[in-house]
């Protein structure tokens, strides 16, 4: 057997054993490409990668992901429980508090900090604890982001 | 049976005897024992032996596990009461039809414009044969069941970075990655390079398991030719008459399917979740809540928001508004069990221990987004010849889920067009739902390009958005599986939890029944205990 050969036989024996490892016992849907595939995406930034976020700063990140819940004003929403309104919150006092949720989640709330850089967490935080009626000016910075991780 | 010879019979002569005496739900435990049957722990039909004597239960929420317990419940001799939020029953177990409207957190409502017969499920919309107990109560409560169309091998898989955005047929990915991989493996029996690895007495049954499996010709190679072209299709089909001789496909060479990456939609149709048989209620999975309603729907209070549960040595108490007036209200009874979703009960005052309550608060809910749109005909079937079936995509809708019923039906069709999870859910849900729909027939159209002239209308569902559950399903992780499962469904005092989140079932519906009927179960016992 030649060395391409093995070497081809091997890989088409791993793309197999990775057909087998993708499949999760969830109801969830795959796409083809996998986590490599990406879009064109939009003016924000969305919709380039599945398994990251692409929006390039804080004030996009908030539009494109944590508006999904929290609402586009950050003034959160009431149902049969509630998102908690970003808004004035007093919770984010403390710059660690916020990043801490967004990287650990929080009750239902999933952790987006494998989602995202440490410059993303710490600049999404930089925006809500700066917006919204917020006026916190001690930043946190990636370095901090990262340290938690 | 323990006193029966069972040495002496056949496993069949056992069996054929079971099913005799005892019953089809019997004979289903004992093939169960006998390993021949894996499937859900559900063990048929519930039986809560024992009187209850007249005790109470309070079961909040009105979901598939709550609906389960009312009605098993009730027959064990308790007094029921279901707390729901919605003012319809059945929680993720949802259809949406033509004159249907929803409202999602943050105030877009949405009407369903989608004609007569039409519909899509944005919660669960496939039963597995092995989800033994929806099956079992879909077949007591006279709910219809029909084939879902999983995999079809004439839908598309596709990816915006390959064969230039094109989509290809699901039939031409899989032969030709079947093939490729059984002609290399074949190569390697036959330069002995696995010798090692395979016996002499193996050599000669694993090259014809490849040929099998890979449609190789008698040379071992999987080329262009009738074994080929009898997997992944003609070039000319065969026909009748003098024009009828068939011309073989040529397949795509190894290194263009693995370049594509198109192999990994392969997968999920293997699994043992989506394997066929696989089912759906006849006219919408919202069957199924609809025939419990007829049995227990008397017994649940709609419109109310449930704000604080506790118990003490004599029973339990849940705090309730009413929705529409903002009255406030009590239900009592000797026990509870609790089938709110985690995401919305982590938010809700109750004194349950620490165990419990950790728990409670350990399980993020997964972002999900499905997009219905109906279109003036069905362009799939009329133009390509996909006949149900999903197509996979790398673009952000994720799947494309055409009809598994009324094929050929001349009227408008309606596509699950978007089932997407993942970044993409959480930006999808960002938008308004017009925006989602109008992004999804964008997409779309990259795959069908009818989708711009037969575009009628469209709804929009983002789980996180969804007022009654925040969110699409519980997520565990292996360590959170470890630390919070079994404190999540043991019985705290007089509370017992049960929905999908309590099972290895997650984002299922099979998953909610077991949970329940596995609660009740315990339930019952300390019941009678007291």
């Amino acid at each position: 057997m030649t060395k391409t050969i093995l070497t081809l036989a091997l890989a088409a024996t791993a793309a197999l054993g990775a057909m087998t490892a993708a499949t999760a016992q969830d109801a969830a849907p795959r796409t083809p490409t996998g986590p490599a595939a990406s879009q064109a995406g939009d003016m924000d930034g969305a919709f380039i990668l599945n398994n990251r976020f692409s929006e390039p700063d804080g004030a996009k990140l908030y539009k494109r992901v944590c508006a999904s819940c929290h609402m586009p004003n950050g003034e959160g929403a009431k149902g049969a429980g509630f998102y908690p309104a970003l808004a004035k919150n007093p919770n984010l006092a403390a710059g660690g508090y916020p990043m801490l949720v967004i990287m650990k989640g929080m009750n239902g709330m999933p952790p987006l900090g494998e989602m995202m850089t440490d410059k993303q967490v710490a600049d999404v935080v930089n925006y809500v604890r700066t917006h919204f009626g917020n006026s916190y000016k001690d930043a946190v910075t990636a370095e901090e982001v990262k340290m938690m991780r | 049976m323990t006193d029966k010879p069972v040495h002496s019979m056949s496993k069949r002569d056992l069996l054929g005897l079971v099913g005799a005496s005892a019953g089809a739900s019997a004979m289903y435990m004992m093939m169960n024992s006998l390993g021949q049957a894996r499937a859900s722990t559900f063990k048929g039909p519930v039986k809560l032996d024992g009187d209850a004597k007249g005790k109470s239960v309070l079961i909040l929420g009105a979901g598939l596990a709550g609906l389960v317990a009312a009605l098993e419940l009730t027959r064990a001799g308790y007094k029921v009461q279901v707390l729901e939020y919605q003012d319809r029953l059945g929680g993720r177990s949802w259809s949406l039809r033509g004159g249907d409207s929803f409202t999602e957190l943050g105030g877009a409502s949405q009407s369903c414009g989608f004609a007569s017969g039409n519909y899509i499920n944005p919660g669960p919309w496939r039963i597995p044969y092995h989800h033994h107990g929806v099956i079992h109560y879909c077949h007591e409560l006279g709910v219809g069941l029909e084939p879902f169309t999983q995999l079809n091998f004439n839908a598309y898989v596709h990816s915006t970075k390959a064969f230039g955005g094109k989509p290809q047929r699901y039939r031409h990915i899989q032969a030709d990655l079947y093939g490729h991989v059984g002609e290399l493996l074949a190569k390697a029996v036959n330069k002995n390079a696995l010798d090692d690895m395979v016996t002499k007495e193996d050599r000669e049954i694993l090259l014809q398991a490849l040929r099998g499996l890979g449609a190789l010709d008698k040379n071992y190679r999987y080329v262009a030719g009738e074994a080929s072209s009898d997997r992944r299709g003609w070039t000319k089909q065969p026909g009748g008459g003098l024009s009828a001789e068939p011309i073989p496909s040529d397949p795509m060479s190894l290194s263009t399917v693995l370049q594509s990456g198109l192999w990994r939609a392969i997968a999920s149709n293997l699994s043992f979740d989506h394997q066929y048989a696989i089912f759906q209620p006849v006219g919408g999975m919202d069957m199924i809540p609809k025939a419990f309603e007829r049995e227990v729907g008397n017994l649940v209070r709609r419109g109310s928001r449930v704000t604080a549960i506790r118990q003490d040595a004599k029973g339990v108490t849940a705090d309730y508004l009413d929705v529409k007036t903002g009255q406030k209200l009590q239900a009592k009874a000797d026990f509870c069990l609790c089938t709110i979703p985690l995401s919305i009960l982590a938010q809700i005052e109750m004194n349950v221990g620490a165990d419990m309550a950790n728990a409670i608060k350990a399980v993020p809910y997964r972002p999900s987004v499905k997009v219905g749109l109906e279109f003036k005909r069905r362009f799939w079937e009329q133009d390509e010849q996909i006949y149900g079936g999903i197509t996979s995509t790398d673009l952000p809708i994720a799947q494309i889920s055409y009809p598994s019923t009324s094929y050929g039906s001349q009227g408008p069709g309606v596509l699950l067009a978007a089932y997407s999870g993942g970044a993409f859910a959480y930006e999808y849900t960002t938008l308004t739902p017009e925006e989602r729909v109008a992004r999804t027939v964008e997409w779309g159209a990259q795959i069908h390009p009818q989708y711009k002239e037969e575009f009628m209308n469209g709804v929009a569902v983002g789980w996180h958005r969804v007022p009654w559950t925040q969110g699409c399903f519980g997520m565990w992780s292996e360590e959170s599986r470890a630390t919070h499962y079994k404190n999540l469904c043991a019985i705290d005092g007089r509370i017992a939890l049960a929905g999908e989140h309590a099972s290895y079932i997650g984002g299922w519906q099979e998953g909610a029944v077991t949970s329940s009927l596995d609660a009740i179960g315990r339930l019952h016992q300390r019941a009678l205990a007291i």
